[in-house]
């Protein structure tokens, strides 16, 4: 048994983006086009003989933190160390020696398989590709020997059947029994289970626990589901948008939870107990686009207890309009609209907007908007951030405070990126409302 | 324990039995045409490997035994077919020209796919300039009348290359390479980001292992769809070239296309032998390779392929127990 | 309480080279106005197909049986064109993937005025912009962007444009096959709350089809436990969830991950193959109160509870159970094999 203080991978200032290339005029005249901030900024360390979890949803970057680490996508910036050894940028030839340490298990049970290639063929040819086999008979008795550890027994039985002629689970055995087969140190498991029926989804985790046990390995379980990840996993990243919002052992993560999208995650799995509704508390709205992600915090505009510091924007104006216009009568929307104008003008990612007011109204006539959007949801978190309304002949002018950005700090035992635990930030925000005029 | 000669055999070949399973299920009219196909496309494939004993004379004989054939002569016992201007068996011209027929149609598929697939396959993996490059090329020949594009080819090698059946197989299997390019081309480049396309990687196979054990057999299947539609295609090509004078010279081999460009005067004259029979030869042929060609396309595509349904029968007698409750 | 849909003895087969497919084998149910149902199950067993089917839109080769009776008239036995009138007016379907369901090429202003014209062209169009308007408003999606294509949408909010386009025409039964499978945790339970709320807001009932227990025990008033193309358990959802009678209901109990889950557990072996089903009772390879009787005779289904169904041995009938059947059966080990 390895001593668990043992790093294994050491992650650092990651980010790895993806450009998008912009439009053809874009190109022409120089502009390039903006990049999708998959992985923001973020650290962390995997020690041997541990389970980290990964835990978000879709457009979280968890998936893709995961293949960076692997070199199945390049870093942009930031350093990843394995075994203490700088792999970031290692040349192709030293990455592929690298693989037999590091393996990956993927989401998509039937994808994942090579339909021409039946299930002895595809197992083994890791062996084939390291040369760690000599002859054909060699590597099926390896391969025989590995699909009766991950359950495919009597191996006989399966090694010449093809993918698509397995079930689910016992093409996810496949898969796991083709990863570990060069003795790895690290298995990356993208999603394991998640397309995989309930009554399967135990039998895979059993055999995953089985295997970390029998073979020593370290696993990063990368998965959107917090009830697998709480019972299979010692420590816990929850990622929002790119970074790590909240990392800790995982009894601290379920026990008490402090970010509030970590709050609202646990809060909103459906749970097989008819004691329980649906919450009706769960944060508006989605995770937005990637390659606009909000100023600030980005989970500011969801979430119920955003405050002065926290990043506000014009376009959290333009989503409170909108909000506030799906339940109005159409008249009312109309009106209301018609003053506003069109809605690209809020679009803007700044803490300050000048808004025209459009079909002969005021500027007035915009502030008496607001303040009937105001009235009619008083609590609602924007507007702690308006710093100050003007108005002027014929628009409106709103600043917002400067957003403050979000750092990874300590809470009690986990680490949580949220202005809430950020004495700087409280403070930051006292002072504000202290010297805010009224609007 | 190891495994026996025939049980190794049996693993050998899963795959190939397997790719093959769908043309025993095939039901309907996708089994007929297949079939019908195969069996027409037989008939000419024996006729062109057995040419030499079938055919009662040589291509271009125009005399037995110091006696000169007729000219011009109808059907008869001594020449089935007749005889031409030239006092050669129409008979034999058609047997033989099924072997000049599929010596270049054969010809032109292998230069064809052994130069598209491959690049197609590199382009559409690997992308970047090479990808931008050959994609542009070949949009560029795409744009050429195909027959022009033939022509053109067949009158500038004529002069340098001595084999007529080489000149044609490489005239006309200029047309096609950008087909097959474009179809495997496209189909990697949907494959490519396939899951297990990406495991291949993250095993650390290089990348010219995964082009061929990952990439290939799966963007492979329509290839012989459009090897066989290309052939019949083809041979359309030849004729035409025959027709013109190019390709395969008179000296050389026999040719349909250009018998009937010589029987064209004749028909005028009220002798339709000349020119009926190698018509019917080439309609012939190019159905057979059609019909072949969209059977296997009915049959391999899993889009159009047509699952035998069976009626369902809810009056069928309920399944017997298999086990008697009370055991004595 | 009227009932809206009543499913009698429904058979839904497909016919393939190797014999019949017995999708849905004989099943019944009810759904009330205004309630919910949830039709759990895992896959292969047969609830997309029942979703379907009793909608009418079964595949080529499949055959139904039985009676489908909505508001008092046979589904099963009416023309296509009756059927056709019906669906969108009376039955609304929302299926799992709903970018593929929407058509890429048109607004959704387009989408909201195909649909509403084809089933009420008495409406002027202001009228079809304000229903459209208000059932959107509904579910959340602003009025400002009516115009859009579905692709400027979300996966959440293409899915809440997919069931305002099943509400518009106030349907009295939505079926929703798989609503929120391929949808984020707090998206998911965003649309389940709508979905929950639909008797309020609408009226509608609800044949929710998962195969996720969680939502099932959440949103539901009633669940039926589908397993190898029967209703294996029905009953009222809290009663069924705190006291499963069904050993399958139990055992997927028992094998959902939930946030209070200490071990793991699992079903052993693998669901069967609809061709040729076990004999007697599906369920008997698997399950751990075998009996004696439970391969050799079909059950029969009997209420536990006044407001309950299930099919199964244990609950009896008594006086059908020949000498000897309550015994256990003994059996081999499930082969590895057989293992999913």
């Amino acid at each position: 048994m390895s001593a668990p203080d043992d790093v294994l991978v050491s992650v650092r200032g990651l980010k790895t983006y993806y450009s998008i290339r912009g439009s053809f005029l874009d190109r022409l005249v120089g502009r390039t086009g903006a990049a999708v901030r998959a992985v923001d900024d973020v650290s962390l360390e995997l020690r041997k003989g541990e389970v980290l979890g990964l835990v978000g949803e879709s457009g979280s970057g968890k998936t893709t933190l995961g293949r960076t680490l692997l070199g199945l996508v390049p870093a942009t910036e930031g350093t990843v160390e394995f075994e203490g050894q700088d792999i970031t940028h290692i040349s192709e030839h030293d990455r592929r020696l690298l693989r037999r340490r590091m393996q990956i298990v993927f989401q998509d049970p039937h994808a994942s398989l090579n339909p021409a290639m039946t299930v002895a063929q595809a197992v083994g040819h890791p062996l084939e590709i390291h040369g760690l086999a000599r002859g054909r008979e060699e590597v099926r008795a390896r391969v025989a020997d590995v699909l009766e550890r991950v359950g495919l027994a009597p191996a006989e039985q399966f090694m010449d059947k093809f993918p698509s002629d397995l079930s689910g689970g016992q093409k996810q055995r496949a898969v796991i029994a083709r990863a570990i087969i060069l003795n790895p140190v690290l298995l990356v498991a993208d999603e394991p289970v998640s397309m995989l029926d309930m009554s399967v989804r135990a039998k895979i985790l059993e055999l995953m626990l089985a295997l970390k046990h029998d073979f020593d390995l370290t696993y990063l379980y990368i998965t959107h589901d917090l009830a697998t990840a709480k019972f299979f996993c010692d420590r816990i990243a929850i990622m929002y948008l790119g970074r790590i919002v909240e990392i800790g052992p995982s009894e601290a993560i379920y026990e008490d939870p402090k970010h509030p999208y970590t709050q609202a995650l646990l809060r909103a799995i459906p749970e097989p107990d008819p004691r329980r509704t649906i919450p009706r508390d769960l944060p508006r709205g989605e995770v937005p686009d990637a390659s606009r992600p909000p100023l600030g915090c980005s989970f500011h505009p969801r979430c119920p207890k955003a405050f002065e510091v926290c990043g506000w924007e014009s376009r959290d104006l333009k989503e409170l309009l909108e909000r506030r216009w799906a339940g109005l009568d159409e008249a009312g929307f109309e009106a209301e609209q018609a003053a506003v104008g069109p809605m690209e003008a809020l679009d803007v990612a700044e803490a300050h907007v000048r808004l025209a007011a459009h079909g002969g109204a005021q500027g007035s006539d915009l502030r008496g908007l607001l303040d009937k959007a105001r009235a009619a949801d008083p609590a609602e978190p924007f507007w702690t951030g308006v710093q100050e309304i003007r108005d002027a002949n014929g628009s409106l002018e709103i600043d917002w405070y400067d957003p403050v950005e979000p750092r990874l700090l300590p809470a009690d035992s986990v680490e949580v990126e949220c202005h809430l635990y950020d004495e700087t930030a409280l403070a930051e925000a006292a002072e504000r409302r202290q010297s805010r005029i009224p609007q | 324990m190891a495994a026996t000669a025939s049980v190794r055999l049996q693993r050998r070949t899963v795959g190939m039995r397997r790719a093959l399973g769908p043309i025993a299920e095939a039901r309907g009219m996708a089994r007929t045409m297949l079939w019908t196909g195969v069996g027409v496309t037989l008939v000419f494939v024996l006729m062109a490997i057995f040419a030499p004993i079938i055919s009662p004379y040589g291509f271009d004989q125009y005399q037995s035994g110091g006696h000169r054939f007729a000219q011009l002569a109808r059907p008869s016992h001594a020449h089935l077919f007749g005889t031409t201007v030239q006092s050669t068996d129409v008979l034999s011209r058609i047997v033989w020209g099924a072997q000049t027929e599929l010596e270049v149609v054969g010809l032109a598929l292998a230069f064809g796919l052994v130069v598209g697939v491959p690049l197609g396959l590199i382009a559409g993996y690997f992308g970047g300039p090479f990808d931008r490059g050959t994609v542009l090329f070949m949009d560029a020949m795409f744009a050429f009348p195909p027959l022009l594009l033939a022509i053109v080819i067949a009158f500038l090698l004529g002069s340098s290359v001595n084999s007529g059946v080489l000149v044609a197989a490489i005239a006309i299997t200029i047309t096609y390479i950008p087909q097959y390019f474009r179809v495997v081309r496209n189909h990697v480049i949907s494959v490519r980001e396939e899951p297990y396309v990406e495991a291949a990687r993250a095993l650390g196979a290089k990348p010219f292992t995964i082009l061929r054990r990952y990439v290939f057999f799966n963007v492979v299947q329509n290839v012989p769809v459009i090897a066989t539609l290309n052939a019949a295609d083809a041979v359309l090509t030849l004729t035409a070239l025959g027709f013109l004078g190019y390709g395969v010279q008179p000296t050389q081999g026999a040719e349909w296309g250009y018998d009937v460009s010589r029987a064209v005067s004749d028909a005028a004259s009220g002798i339709w032998w000349t020119g009926l029979f190698p018509g019917i030869a080439i309609v012939l042929l190019v159905t057979g390779l059609t019909l072949l060609g969209e059977g296997l396309n009915e049959t391999i595509n899993p889009v159009l392929r047509r699952r035998s349904i069976r009626k369902v029968d809810f009056g069928a007698p309920s399944l017997e127990p298999e086990t008697e409750i009370l055991d004595p | 309480m009227t009932a809206v849909l009543q499913v009698r003895d429904l058979r839904l087969w497909y016919g393939t080279a190797r014999g019949s497919v017995r999708a849905v084998d004989r099943v019944s149910l009810e759904i009330d106005a205004g309630s919910v149902l949830g039709l759990v199950g895992e896959s292969g067993c047969g609830k997309s197909t029942l979703g379907r089917g009793i909608l009418g839109l079964l595949p080529e080769g499949a055959r139904a049986d039985g009676e489908v009776l909505y508001k008092g008239r046979n589904l099963v036995t009416m023309s296509p064109r009756e059927l056709r009138r019906l669906r969108g007016p009376d039955l609304g379907l929302i299926f799992q993937e709903p970018m593929t369901r929407l058509n890429p090429l048109l607004r959704i202003e387009d989408h909201f005025r195909e649909t509403i014209e084809q089933h009420d062209s008495k409406l002027t169009p202001k009228d079809v912009r304000r229903r459209s308007l208000d059932t959107l408003g509904r579910m959340g999606i602003p009025p400002t962007r009516f115009r859009q294509y579905p692709h400027e949408f979300s996966g959440g909010m293409r899915q809440r444009i997919m069931i305002a386009l099943a509400l518009v025409l106030r349907p009295s039964l939505l079926v929703a096959d798989e609503p929120t499978t391929s949808l984020d945790v707090i998206v998911e339970a965003q649309i389940l709350r709508i979905l929950a709320d639909l008797k309020e807001n609408f009226g509608t009932a609800l044949l929710l089809i998962t195969h996720n227990l969680g939502i099932v025990a959440e949103a539901c008033d009633r669940v039926a436990v589908m397993y190898a193309g029967q209703i294996a358990e029905e009953g009222p959802a809290r009663d069924v969830f705190a006291d499963p009678k069904h050993p399958y209901t139990r055992e997927l109990l028992r094998s959902t991950i939930s946030l209070d889950t200490k071990a793991l557990h699992s079903i052993p072996g693998a669901p069967p193959n609809l061709i040729t089903p076990p004999t007697g009772c599906h369920f008997h390879p698997r399950c751990p109160d075998v009996m004696r009787v439970c391969p050799a005779h079909d059950p029969i289904e009997t209420q536990p509870d006044p407001d309950r169904r299930v099919l199964c041995w244990l609950h009896g009938p008594e006086r059908e159970i020949p000498e000897g059947g309550t015994a256990p059966l003994e059996r081999e080990q499930i082969a590895v094999a057989e293992e999913a």
